[in-house]
Formats: C-alpha cells, structure tokens, sequence
C-alpha cells in the first residue's frame, strides 16, 4: 500500500482546521521554504518530478521558471480549483478536507516565483469547498501566516466548464466571459491583469510542501522515471467502491480497478476512460498501463485528471457517447468555429444514432470532423473533445453500425434525457 | 423596460468597493458582485446589468456578455430553490435519468421550469464532480449523494 501523503488526514474530522494542519506537521514546509532562494525551491520542485495534476501534466518546476527574471512589476499565482472535468472529484476533497495544505503550498510556490498575491479559482457550484477554504484562509491570516508577503484572495466561479482552462480561467478572473486567449503570450509572460502569471492545479500545489520537507529525491522516488509522486484517482462508473483513491503515479489502470473493489455491473469489464471525460477510452485489454502521464500517452491515451470512469459490459457505448457529445456541445465557448460547429453537429449526430435513425455514413463523418478539427483551435477543448469521439466509435465501432445497419427503427435501451441549452 | 428599481444597500455598496480593492483591475470583481446582484435581487434582469455595469464603468453589453455565459447566473425568476440533477457519464451510468424522469413527474415540471407555486426550478446540469456518489444533484447549495426516488422523495419535501 502507498503511504498517503495527500489523503493522510482525510479521515479526522477536524481535518480541515489549522490546528489539526499544525499537529501533522502543517506549515513547515513553508518555515523551511522561507530559508531558502526562491530559485532553489523552483529547483527542488523541478528534480521532484512534480508534473501538472490539472490535466496537462506540464512539469510544475519549469513552469515556474518561465517568470522573466528582469520582471519587476507583479507577478501573480493563480490556483486553478475549477473541478469540472468529468469523472474527477478529488480537488473537492483537498479543499474541504485538507485547504491548509494548499495554503501552504501557495506560500512556498510564492516565494519560488516572487508572487505577492495569488488568487483561488473555485468553480461556483463548490460552495462547501469555498466556505471551508475561505475559512482557512481566514485562519491563516489571524495566524500571521498571510498578510506579511502574501494575500490570498479566493474567487467563486459562476458555472463554465471551460474556466478549467488556463487562459479562460484568466479572462473569467479578468470579470470577462471565460474565453481562451491565444497562446503565445504564454500566462508565465504575459497572463492576469497582463501580469505574469503561474495557474496551478490545487493538488499539484498541495505537494509542494512534502517537496521541500522531504526533498526532491523521496519526491521523485514515489513515481515513474519521468512523474514524481503519488496522486489522487478519482474512480466512479461501475466500480464496487467508487471514490478517491491515492496512489503511486506508477499504479497501473488494473490494480487500480481492483482497488476500487473491481468491475460492478456484470463484473465483466468493457471500456475505462483513465483521465476525466477527454481522455480516449481503454479496452479491456489495454488496462495493464501505468497511469503516469507518458505511460498513458504511450497506450494513446492522457493521464488528464486521473478522473477513471469505468464501464463494465452492459453499458452502451453509443450512449455514453450521447452523453459525453452533449456536454463538449453545452460547454464549448463558441469562440472557434470548429469547435462551436463541431460539437454542436456531433452531439446531434449520437442521438441520431442513438434514437435509431443514424445513418451508415454518420460513424465516417464523425470521425472525419473530429480528425480535421483536432488542433485547428485557440485552446485543448476541442483537442480533448474529440478524445470520447474517436476513440469510442474507432474501438466499438460494432456497436454502432449495430444501431446504424438497419437504417430507422432500432431503438436504444433509453431514451436519452433532452439536453439544455 | 422594466420599472423595479435594482440598487444595493449602502453596506452592499462598501462590499462592492472591498470586492473592487482586491484585484490589480476593479473589474475582476464583476463575477463577485454578480453573485451578490442575484442573491439581493433573485436574478440579474437587464435593469441589474446595467446596475452594475454603472458601479464598474462598463458597458451593459459587457456585463449582458459575462451574465449569458455562466450557468449559474439567471436573467429569468427562479424558483426559491433550484435542484439541479447531474446528467454526466458517471451519474448517468448510475440513473441519472430516471431520477430525472421520478423529479419531473413529483413535480410537474420540465427542465428550466419553475413549479407554479415559485417553489423549484428544475434544471438537468453537466458534471458537478461528485462523480463517486452517483446519482447526486444539487439543491441550492448543498450536494445530495446516492439519490434513489424515495431519498429524492424526502429531500423535495424538506423544500418549503
């Protein structure tokens, strides 16, 4: 069993609270962090392998290092607790269970970017999480913690999956619509309030405190060559015990399944997505990867959010592919046209499909829009968009043509529920 | 043209300027402030957005810009309170819809409606993460996990 790091104290029930922070050793990582030159903890960071928890999996450290250094205005810190990615909850768990540890680790990335107020991006739907991590706040001010080189400001959100991307989340936090910026200038150069900026996920900056307490080699030793660590899996779907599950970045997709408590359903497993909703679906054959960020983009796939959402035998890949196609239609910006269009078409297309009136040709136009739009656009969405579409026609392509062969009159199991817009 | 007057109190006003004071530009605080709008004034009509387009110096198509794109921001009276049922992959391979289906029927309402007496809106909403208590929804601003018709049952009728 991985010892936990990022879990350890999420069953007390004062968890969330600065004296139980304290007991546990809370804040001194920080008290060492403030011994040191900003351009060392950058450094102990960038030997940790500590990569991106978010989703993208950029090396934390060299993020940090694309400050300019002749920058002598503001720099900002911007914690990205916009949860939205579907499949994923453990960001829910860090800040109301443990919002300290992200505190703390704000302190120390402060220091290693020269950053005197940072900013806490929760997605409005959290009110909980906001309430409990604004208290925390408001405990480590009165502690003298913030207040003397940092301010914390904690920002709500107002629904919009896409503020879960960098530079959306920085118009949103701008008061704008969230929309992508181009990209360069690259947030570290020019970013919030034109500013340099560094956007990190809440749990890849609750590491940062085990970092430097415990140095970048035990950091690095808990992962893969490449990743260091352990993270937070968040596992739903057909599981027998779905929840948040930390473990070694090294973990492969089986064991992590069986932690899980194995398949549900059936028992019999068909498909697992290993990285929140974009990520390309898995066979139940191709399980036997690690879940580090190069080990799943080698089996052509993405570590993402570490968001896993099994699928046993029973489940209609068709609708899942209803479902995932109308949320990429409901959250897409509109900024780019491949995107807005795409999504749009795409997800009327599945419940066309679905509903039995699919056409032969739909599965080749599907993919073929997908294929053509994939990179033509400002930010990832749509990139991660076309994840659940090619990957779930290209590997159960017989269950579609089973709904599209015989022309109008098959029926899906369920009626699909009408979508908003 | 509407004739309600939309204004804050002078203590809300002096929240608006604290709000302002916190970021590099005033304006960061506008989704804040509208979060604040909506719970003085039970949503943001247009009369608001041009409100509060006046305390940041901002056109009211600016504010009309950020109010349509978030969710969570309605420009329509709401119900005094708002259940919002997840409908993502993992709530949906849980049921999703036939919670869906139990809601609307318990209370005679179809998604973005408001149940006659001003009670709830109904809405059918995209992944809140809380993927490993599915079927969950959101009932203002608390999460209700591992919803099956009879739990869905007692919590509608706490709704008052």
């Amino acid at each position: 069993m991985t010892e936990k790091i990022l879990t350890r104290n999420f069953d007390r029930a004062d968890a969330h609270t600065l004296g139980a922070y304290r007991e546990t050793g809370g804040y001194t990582g920080w008290e060492k962090a403030r011994t040191m030159e900003p351009a060392g903890i950058t450094e102990e960071v960038k030997k940790a392998n500590l990569r991106g928890l978010g989703g993208a999996g950029f090396p934390t450290g060299m993020k940090w290092s694309f400050v300019p250094k002749n920058h002598t205005g503001p720099v900002y810190l911007v914690i990205n607790a916009d949860e939205g990615e579907p499949g994923t909850f453990k960001d829910r768990y860090l800040l109301e269970r443990d919002p300290h540890a992200l505190i703390d680790g704000m302190l120390i990335a402060a220091r290693a970017v020269r950053c005197e107020k940072a900013f806490v991006y929760i997605r409005g739907e959290y009110v909980e999480p906001y309430r409990r991590f604004a208290a925390a706040v408001k405990e480590a001010y009165e502690a003298g913690l913030l207040g003397d080189g940092l301010d914390i400001v904690v920002h709500r959100g107002a629904g919009a999956y896409i503020c879960g991307e960098e530079t959306g989340l920085i118009s949103s936090l701008e008061g704008k619509k969230g929309w992508p910026k181009v990209k360069p200038p690259f947030p570290a150069i020019k970013g919030a309030f034109g500013m340099p900026t560094i956007v990190n996920n809440v749990e890849t900056i609750a590491h940062v405190p085990h970092i430097v307490n415990r140095g970048a080699a035990w950091f690095a030793g808990l992962g893969t060559k490449t990743m260091g660590g352990t993270r937070i899996y968040s596992v739903s779907g057909r599981v027998k015990r779905p929840g948040i599950y930390e473990e070694s970045v090294g973990i492969t997709l089986r064991q992590l399944i069986d932690r899980a408590g194995g398949v549900s359903g059936n028992g019999r497993l068909k498909g697992v997505v290993p990285g929140g909703s974009s990520a390309p679906i898995l066979r139940a054959d191709e399980i036997d990867v690690t879940m580090d960020v190069d080990g799943l983009r080698n089996a052509g796939t993405m570590a993402g959010s570490a968001g896993v959402i099994v699928m046993d035998e029973t489940v209609s890949i068709p609708e899942a592919l209803m479902v995932v196609a109308r949320f990429y239609a409901h959250e897409s910006c509109g900024q780019c046209t491949p995107c807005r269009e795409s999504t749009g078409w795409i997800y009327k297309m599945s419940e066309r499909i679905l509903s039995g009136h699919g056409r032969k040709e739909d599965l080749d136009t599907i993919l073929d829009v997908a294929k053509r739009g994939a990179g033509t656009t400002i930010c990832a969405f749509y990139d991660g968009a076309v994840g659940p579409y090619i990957s779930y026609i290209e590997k159960f392509r017989d269950e579609f043509e089973a709904l599209v062969t015989d022309g109008a009159g098959t029926r899906a199991r369920a009626t699909p529920a009408p979508v908003a817009r | 043209m509407t004739t309600v007057r939309m204004e804050f109190s002078a203590e809300q006003l002096a929240e608006v300027r604290r709000l302002q004071g916190l970021y590099p530009d005033p304006r960061g605080a506008l989704l804040p402030v509208l979060h604040m709008a909506q719970d003085a004034f039970g949503h943001i009509p247009l009369a608001a957005e041009e409100y509060v387009a006046g305390l940041f110096g901002l056109s009211p198509a600016h504010v009309h810009e950020v109010v349509t794109f978030y969710t969570l921001y309605f420009q329509q009276p709401k119900g005094r309170h708002v259940v919002a049922i997840c409908h993502n992959i993992s709530c949906y391979l849980a049921g999703a819809p036939r919670i869906l289906e139990h809601v609307k029927q318990r209370l005679g309402v179809d998604v973005d409606e408001t149940t006659d007496d001003g009670r709830v809106t109904l809405q059918s909403v995209e992944c809140l993460c809380a993927c490993e208590h599915a079927p969950m929804m959101q009932v203002d601003d608390r999460y209700e996990f591992d919803l099956n018709p009879e739990k869905v049952d007692r919590i509608l009728a706490r709704l008052r």
